[in-house]
């Protein structure tokens, strides 16, 4: 299992190489120029341009560019933003901000989402069943931008339950768009759990427990759930990485200083150090709890084993 | 706690021991979307303490339904039990509150089922699935019901059982899986043990090991087998008593060596005749015409006539006993023999 993870983690070195040069090819291949748009209305003194463009390594080629930046990176320099602001500070800033929200949603996506999936599939076609059917599936059909503003509207507005921008309240500023950014998941993790739980309590070793003459509650919980979930769990195991980056979406409506909305800004200011480093990090993370994940389904299953 | 009566069943003969389970006329159908499945239609047998008793028949004679009745595993929906009773030590099972037939199930009845690898849980070592019988209807520690699954893998001959109880089921042999699922159902003693072709899916070397075993078994605890099978070998070897069934019924009934001998059922003889027959090498099996039938639409009459070559319709029916029309109840034939055939005599030959 040593060997498993060393490998894996060993194999992250080269993705993480790619998938940063593609996005900082994405950013070198932008329209527009990054340095005439600080200066808004006013243009810059050709000197500051100049300047600026050679600090930045603008006018080298791309693969130039790229090098020095992972020299940089190599040193643990995330490099700076066009207002001399260190990159590795915006990130330490603004990602608690993220994994806050990420961490209201993955809870919401497993606690509401495994229940209403094992109340479903314990009584196949019965009304909770049928609830579950139709409620997810309109939360998939409608797009997360809509569910925001509905969710900001009545929630919060309507209702006045929630705050539905910044994060001046603490948790509770974080539950709305937890709710929203997890909805998605939260619908497919409730489908999952139902169908494997439906399927499990068909399964042998099903009746075999029955035969035992085990109590009911164990039946369900120690011989039906256990394998049940072990598909649910690693889906959300899986989930954590994507969610972070949906929070882009999510971060910019509720107006919350993540990781997410900086990179969103970062983008429409073509900010390549920040855009670039901002989204290797998301990579790596999404990279990691992949590897979490097939290392818990070993544990959770005890058939898998990487030696 | 209530030990068996060894002293009873030391010296077990054919229906010396007391009776420890009866089934009396069980109904079983499925209700399905596309209409009802009527798959036990009226099964009735007693087995004695040291008893085997064997249940033959194809795949869909109700067989398995009715072990599965018994042990109170059906799934329901869509199987209800719809009739009839189930008598274990004289307490009829089905009336009595979900809780007291849980506590039947493991020291009272217990069953092992063909294929060991999928009615073990993957995901538990089969120590603990073993002593999981001990924590669960005797309140054992962890511990404690670990130590009780060595012991009882040792008992059903599993090399290096202390070695073993921590693996898991897939790393077992089929052979041993089902030793694993044997020593699960015996843990409690159980008065009963039903077996649902417990060797179907093991290698013919493997089988007479298990079969052994289960022989064993028996003969040291003095419990009642309930043997579900369709392998006429089997049968003939370990079983005292025999019911063949047919459509969710039981069609002939008798001690193994009679009906093995001269059978009084039309369709126990067309089973016989389909053994392969080592004196007659070379020449033809004689299968039974027909397709088994369909238990959503159980023909009229006799379940086999349209399968049978000695059907009498119509003008040459005796009055009463047309075996499209009139339904042939299980009755004795000859001593000790019971058939659901009008004219079993004729099968016979008596």
């Amino acid at each position: 299992m040593g060997r498993y993870v060393a490998r894996r983690l060993l194999l992250t070195i080269p993705v993480l190489i790619g998938a940063s040069f593609l996005i900082f090819a994405m950013v070198y291949a932008l329209p527009g120029d990054p340095i005439r748009a600080l200066g808004g209305d006013r243009p810059l003194a050709p000197a500051v341009v100049a300047q600026l463009r050679d600090d930045y390594n603008l006018d080298d080629p791309l693969l130039i560019q790229y090098a020095k930046y992972v020299g940089d990176l190599l040193q643990g320099d995330f490099g700076t933003d066009f207002r001399g602001r260190a990159v590795l500070d915006t990130i330490t800033q603004r990602l608690p901000v993220t994994i806050r929200l990420t961490a209201v949603a993955i809870a919401f996506e497993a606690v509401i989402g495994i229940i209403a999936g094992v109340l479903a599939g314990i009584r196949r076609n019965g009304f909770l069943d049928n609830l579950v059917l139709v409620s997810s599936t309109v939360v998939v059909s409608v797009p997360i931008l809509v569910l925001a503003f509905v969710s900001q509207f009545v929630f919060g507005l309507q209702l006045g339950l929630f705050p539905i921008s910044g994060i001046s309240e603490g948790w509770r500023s974080f539950l709305l768009p937890g709710l929203v950014l997890a909805a998605g998941s939260l619908a497919y993790v409730a489908r999952l759990t139902r169908t494997s739980v439906a399927e499990n309590m068909r399964a042998d070793y099903v009746r075999t427990a029955k035969a035992k003459g085990l109590p009911h509650r164990t039946v369900i919980i120690r011989h039906t759930l256990r394998n049940s979930l072990i598909p649910v769990v690693t889906f959300i195991g899986a989930d954590i990485g994507t969610l972070m980056g949906g929070a882009i979406v999510t971060e910019s409506v509720f107006n919350l200083p993540g990781i997410g909305r900086a990179v969103f800004d970062a983008v429409r200011q073509q900010e390549g150090a920040v855009v670039v480093g901002i989204v290797t990090l998301m990579v790596f993370f999404f990279i990691f709890f992949n590897l979490v994940v097939d290392v818990l389904y070993a544990v959770l299953d005890p058939r898998i084993r990487y030696d | 706690m209530t030990r068996p009566d060894l002293s009873k069943t030391s010296a077990p003969a054919p229906g010396a021991g007391t009776p420890v389970l009866e089934v009396d006329d069980l109904h079983v159908e499925f209700r399905t979307r596309s209409g009802v499945v009527n798959a036990v239609n009226g099964v009735s047998y007693t087995l004695a303490a040291g008893e085997t008793l064997a249940i033959l028949g194809e795949s869909g004679s109700g067989k398995s339904v009715s072990a599965q009745a018994i042990m109170g595993i059906l799934d329901s929906p869509p199987a209800v039990i719809t009739g009839g009773g189930i008598f274990f030590e004289g307490k009829d099972l089905l009336t009595q509150p979900a809780e007291e037939q849980r506590k039947v199930r493991g020291p009272g009845i217990s069953m092992i089922f063909q294929d060991a690898l999928s009615s073990l849980n993957p995901v538990y070592s089969v120590g603990f699935q073993i002593g999981e019988m001990f924590r669960a209807h005797r309140g054992t520690s962890r511990k404690e019901a670990k130590k009780k699954a060595v012991e009882l893998m040792d008992r059903v001959r599993i090399p290096g059982a202390a070695a073993r109880v921590d693996d898991y089921p897939h790393q077992f042999s089929g052979g041993m899986r089902q030793r694993v699922m044997i020593a699960m159902a015996i843990a409690l003693d159980p008065r009963v043990l039903i077996a649902d072709e417990p060797t179907t899916a093991l290698d013919v070397t493997v089988q007479a090991q298990v079969m052994d075993l289960l022989k064993d078994l028996q003969r040291d605890t003095g419990m009642g087998l309930v043997l579900i099978t369709h392998d006429l070998g089997v049968v003939n070897e370990v079983a005292d008593e025999v019911a063949v069934m047919y459509a969710g019924k039981i069609v002939e009934r008798g001690t193994v060596d009679d009906v093995f001998t001269d059978a009084a059922h039309p369709y126990t003889d067309g089973l016989m005749s389909s053994i392969p027959q080592l004196e007659a090498k070379g020449g033809r099996l004689t299968p039974i015409v027909g397709q088994p039938p369909n238990l959503a639409a159980i023909p009229s009459g006799c379940p086999f006539h349209p399968r049978c070559s000695r059907r009498r319709i119509g003008a040459e029916a005796a009055p009463g006993r047309d075996c499209a029309a009139d339904v042939p109840p299980l009755r004795l034939v000859v001593p000790g023999r019971e058939a659901a055939c009008h004219y079993s005599e004729e099968v016979l030959g008596v």
